[in-house]
């Protein structure tokens, strides 16, 4: 096929004269915004796992004195915040972004330009909350940042402002990333494409966009409390002034719960993908698996408060959470069984990714029973604030979270460059990588239950928790080498990886009917689809036999543009540019990024506002936002597309 | 383009609507203010629901007619009654927790 | 507005034949429902925890100077402004049905009335005017309240109240500068039909931040505590 090609000719469209870096503050193109969000979320995951390595090194041995009190501080604060906002998230978000058009037969997203603001925002948001740590002045209270001791009388350094004011940047990011990527799985599918043919990685992100817009506002307006206390007096935490301690841990996990599902969904949605591609069959109980996945979403608003049974809410709250966090083990375990299910009887073949898929059951299963064990809030007074709950969460998103990600890398690595990773780098990354986090993780376990309290910075000896504290850090110094194999495999085989054509994995979905990689406008025709495999409808129909096959949707998409736009399931062929096939795409710009950057300077100003710095708090906040405010005006009265 | 065939296809009310959607929300609006200065009333049991179905319907008509939900399509409306409903059960769930109930029981007091 | 712009554009396929702005707006919508379900849950829940005066619906004397401090609402103002801001809705949906019908030729016999109505200039004026008495009642309420002891950070009342009913009017306020610019368009080349959802989304936006008024004039106003 033509398409092999590894510089296929349609990237010649791509204008010249613009320097790279030029072309990537300006795109409005979400393959090359996701491929952004990758690369920026893979080095924050380096980074993140660099703290956890000096937190590992300190916690070595008792009594150890590697890093001072005040430094493991920031490190712990620094590596959950790192962890959950600038790498898992995003490395979610750079599959939403490359993915989730191509998986439903869309040109682009529904609002391009504002795809690119949540990228920019999302990385100088990243920036702002990460440079503190190189100077020892970032923020040291947790990643769930607890009021009152987040407040100023507890925290009186400018540590806790760069958290509370990053977070907000962040907060933004995601929900401006969220309307966009709802409105696009709504309203910008394929014809034929109803909800119940979309590719499960789609429905796992719809739910979480929907996560995303319903807990995210609760967060900021948390934040804007904390931000209010700390920086204009306000008595909202204020112990002294009548406040309840409890509001902060309420609000926090109102969001903090759903974000934990914001966290997995998206790699469950991974796996889904890669399992039946790799098991040569469909995905077992699809119907169910999109159900089950709205359950997680909808009971993950129940169930909050099961982060503070210790605080003693009293018997009826307590049961009630309990309850409902039990119950969530139920559509969890439906999804489990269904994957077990999809490799049964399949013809499996043992890729890189699908290694990292069955290894997610398996570690996740382990991670979903020990939060079963603090479901129950008898036994949660045993267990919280010790290292079982540190060992029970990295087996959910390590376990979980993380090999999805490293699975979904494997696989749609040959969609985004055209060429494979090398499978045998993976399979070493994965074993070795398999083997670490165990050893890193399972020992926790342990040192939990002989009661080894979480975020202390050093132990004395004698405890019984030697033992256990020396294997997690040899467990972490091995993820390291791990990783960088991994991180070596994946910057090779961008250069050197084995050429692939459209569909080197013989998948099922629409985003393998088109070249690797794809072209600007994705899909030259608008793909016709009857049935949830199309693909494999045209390779193989036996696997498919079983599955409703319908045309619906395809008279309503004719009547409002036309034929001539659309064709019946096909694979993609074509190489001319999107010019000389006459596809719109939209221009691009600077402006998203000034907006961002704009916003980003605003909220900058605030920092020096408690030294008592009018002129450079007033300069920035009021430059700031005249930046973002003109540069939105600019933006609003473009338009998206040139005229040509 | 699209929007114009969803708008050809549901009904817009008018004027002859609108003037009434707004004279019934002028009038709830009087009788809970009336209601607010009769002591009696204020008394009474009767009060805090009463004006909370009040303000209720007229969030509701506002909905409905001004933000056109009722002629709208039907997606519109999981849009906004999903996450309304969410937003009630976490505001009352929250109301429940730091409530005196919660609390006596928690035997604390 | 890029409104106009994208919808000379008629040849984009959508799957619900919806426009996508409207679905954004719808999410952001709901969105914003838990934004002040978390602000009014935070009011309700401070509701009387204050240690210190003055409070919305009981006067109290300071032990330390003896001084009285009424009761600090003033439902009347207040009421005039929920007025106020429920006729605004009115005016906006007449602006939006004026946009809709732009060009229809009057029914023979119309009377003075039914001219008006088809002015967008005049209801998107009123809107605006409207919106801005809101605020201007909101100011007058702000400093009358700091001018009677109450800022906030006197007490967890003065926090929670001012945080909330600010965050409304920052909403009122993006508003009415959401409205001043279509009004901008309107008198630079005339809103069209075509333009009516431009008109709709801000119009969505504005009377959501209505019944969020209507829901915070009872819960906070009228309920006493």
């Amino acid at each position: 096929m033509a398409t092999v090609a590894a510089s296929p000719t349609y990237t010649a469209s791509a204008t010249p004269q613009r320097s790279r870096l030029m072309s990537w503050l300006t795109t409005t193109d979400h393959k090359v915004i996701g491929t952004l969000y990758l690369h920026t979320s893979l080095f924050f995951f380096v980074l993140g796992g660099l703290e956890a390595l000096l937190i590992r090194w300190q916690l070595m041995r008792p009594n150890s004195v590697v890093l001072t009190a005040d430094q493991y501080n920031q490190l712990f604060t620094m590596h959950g915040t790192t962890m959950v906002f600038l790498a898992i998230m995003p490395l979610s978000a750079a599959f939403f972004n490359y993915l989730i058009p191509l998986q439903i037969g869309a040109r682009d997203v529904a609002f391009p330009r504002l795809n690119a603001f949540s990228y920019w925002i999302f990385l100088l948001g990243g920036v702002f909350i990460t440079l503190p740590i190189f100077f020892w002045v970032a923020p040291d209270g947790g990643w769930f940042g607890y009021a009152p001791l987040s407040g100023r009388t507890y925290s009186p350094g400018p540590n806790m402002d760069f958290w509370v004011l990053g977070l907000q940047i962040l907060g933004i990011s995601s929900l401006a990333a969220s309307f966009n990527f709802a409105t696009t799985i709504i309203n910008m599918r394929a014809p034929g494409m109803n909800l119940m043919r979309m590719p499960m990685f789609t429905w796992m992100s719809f739910v979480t966009q929907f996560l995303i817009i319903l807990s995210f506002p609760v967060i900021t307006i948390a934040l804007v409390f904390l931000q209010f206390d700390r920086f204009f007096g306000t008595t909202f935490y204020q112990i002294s002034a009548g406040a309840d301690p409890l509001l902060w841990q309420h609000l926090f996990w109102i969001f903090g719960h759903p974000e934990v599902y914001i966290l997995i969904l998206p790699a469950f949605g991974l796996v889904s993908e890669v399992l039946p591609t790799n098991s040569r069959k469909p995905l077992f109980g699809y119907p169910v698996m999109a159900y089950s996945g709205i359950l997680i979403g909808f009971l993950g608003f129940g169930v909050w408060a099961h982060h503070m049974f210790a605080v003693g809410m009293g018997p009826i709250a307590d049961t009630v959470f309990g309850l409902t966090t039990m119950l969530i083990a139920i559509p969890t375990g439906v999804k489990i069984f269904n994957w077990i299910f999809t490799m049964w009887g399949g013809s499996i073949r043992f890729t890189a990714a699908m290694k990292f898929a069955i290894a997610l059951i398996a570690m996740f299963v382990i991670g979903g029973i020990s939060g079963i064990t603090h479901a129950s809030p008898p036994s949660d007074l045993q267990q919280t604030d010790t290292y079982y709950i540190v060992a029970h969460f990295h087996y959910v998103l390590f376990g979980g979270a993380i090999l999805g990600i490293f699975a979904g890398i494997y696989h749609y690595f040959p969609k985004m460059y055209g060429r494979t990773m090398n499978e045998t780098l993976g399979t070493w990354h994965f074993w070795l990588n398999f083997i670490a986090m165990n050893l890193t993780f399972f020992p926790m376990h342990f040192a939990g239950m002989l009661g080894m309290p979480r975020r202390i910075y050093t132990y004395d000896a004698g405890q019984g928790w030697e033992l256990f504290n020396m294997m997690s850090t040899m467990g972490a110094f091995l993820l390291a080498p791990a990783t960088l194999i991994f991180i070596y495999n994946f910057f090779r085989s961008k250069k050197h990886g084995e050429p692939c054509g459209p569909n080197p994995w013989d998948a099922p979905t629409l985003e393998w009917s088109i070249p690797s990689p794809p072209p600007e406008y994705n899909f030259a025709k608008i793909p016709m689809v009857t049935s949830r495999y199309p693909l494999w409808d045209l390779t193989h129909p036996e696997r498919t036999a079983e599955i409703p096959h319908t045309q619906t949707g395809w008279t309503e998409a004719t009547q409002q543009t036309g034929e001539h736009d659309m064709a019946p399931m096909h694979i993609e062929t074509e190489t001319r540019t999107a010019k000389e096939l006459g596809i719109p795409m939209p221009s691009s710009t600077i402006k998203p990024f000034f907006v961002a950057l704009g916003i980003v300077l605003m909220f900058s100003g605030l920092l020096f506002l408690p030294k008592g710095m009018k002129v450079p708090a007033f300069a920035l906040m009021f430059g700031g936002t005249a930046m973002w405010v003109g540069y939105l005006y600019a933006w609003l009265t473009t338009p998206l597309e040139d005229h040509h | 383009m699209s929007q114009d065939n969803a708008h050809a296809e549901h009904y817009h009310p008018t004027w002859k609507e609108y003037k009434w959607v707004a004279l019934i929300l002028f009038l709830i609006t009087v009788v809970e203010v009336w209601v607010y200065y009769i002591p009696e009333l204020v008394a009474s049991k009767a009060f805090v629901p009463g004006l909370l179905i009040m303000s209720a319907v007229k969030f509701a008509i506002v909905v409905m007619y001004y933000m056109h939900l009722k002629y709208d399509h039907k997606l519109f409306r999981s849009l906004f009654v999903g996450p309304l409903l969410v937003a009630i059960l976490t505001l009352l769930g929250l109301l429940f927790l730091f409530s005196k109930i919660a609390i006596r029981l928690s035997g604390g007091g | 507005m890029s409104a106009s712009a994208d919808a000379a554009h008629g040849h984009h396929y959508t799957t619900t034949g919806l426009d996508n702005r409207k679905i954004a707006i719808w999410a952001f919508i709901g969105s914003e429902c838990m934004l002040f379900a978390s602000l009014i849950s935070t009011y309700l829940i401070y509701k009387g925890k204050s240690l210190v005066g003055p409070f919305p619906h009981t006067p109290w004397t300071d032990p330390s100077s003896g001084k009285v401090f009424p009761a600090i609402l003033n439902i009347p103002v207040t009421s005039a402004s929920t007025f106020v801001l429920l006729m605004s809705s009115l005016a906006m949906v007449l602006a939006l049905s004026a946009v809709e019908n732009r060009g229809k030729p009057l029914p023979p016999g119309a009377g003075a009335w039914d001219k008006a109505l088809t002015s967008s200039k005049l209801w998107l004026w009123m809107t605006c005017l409207l919106g801005a008495g809101f605020l201007a009642f909101q100011a007058y309420e702000f400093t009358s309240f700091v001018h009677e002891g109450l800022t906030i950070r006197r007490n967890l009342f003065g926090s929670s109240f001012f945080t909330l009913t600010g965050f409304h009017g920052a909403h009122v306020t993006a508003g009415v500068i959401w409205l001043g610019s279509l009004l901008a368009i309107d008198y630079k080349r005339g809103l069209q039909p075509s333009d009516a959802l431009a008109v709709d989304l801000a119009a969505l936006y504005w009377h959501f931040v209505d019944v969020v008024w209507i829901a915070i004039f009872t819960l906070l106003y009228l309920i006493p505590g």
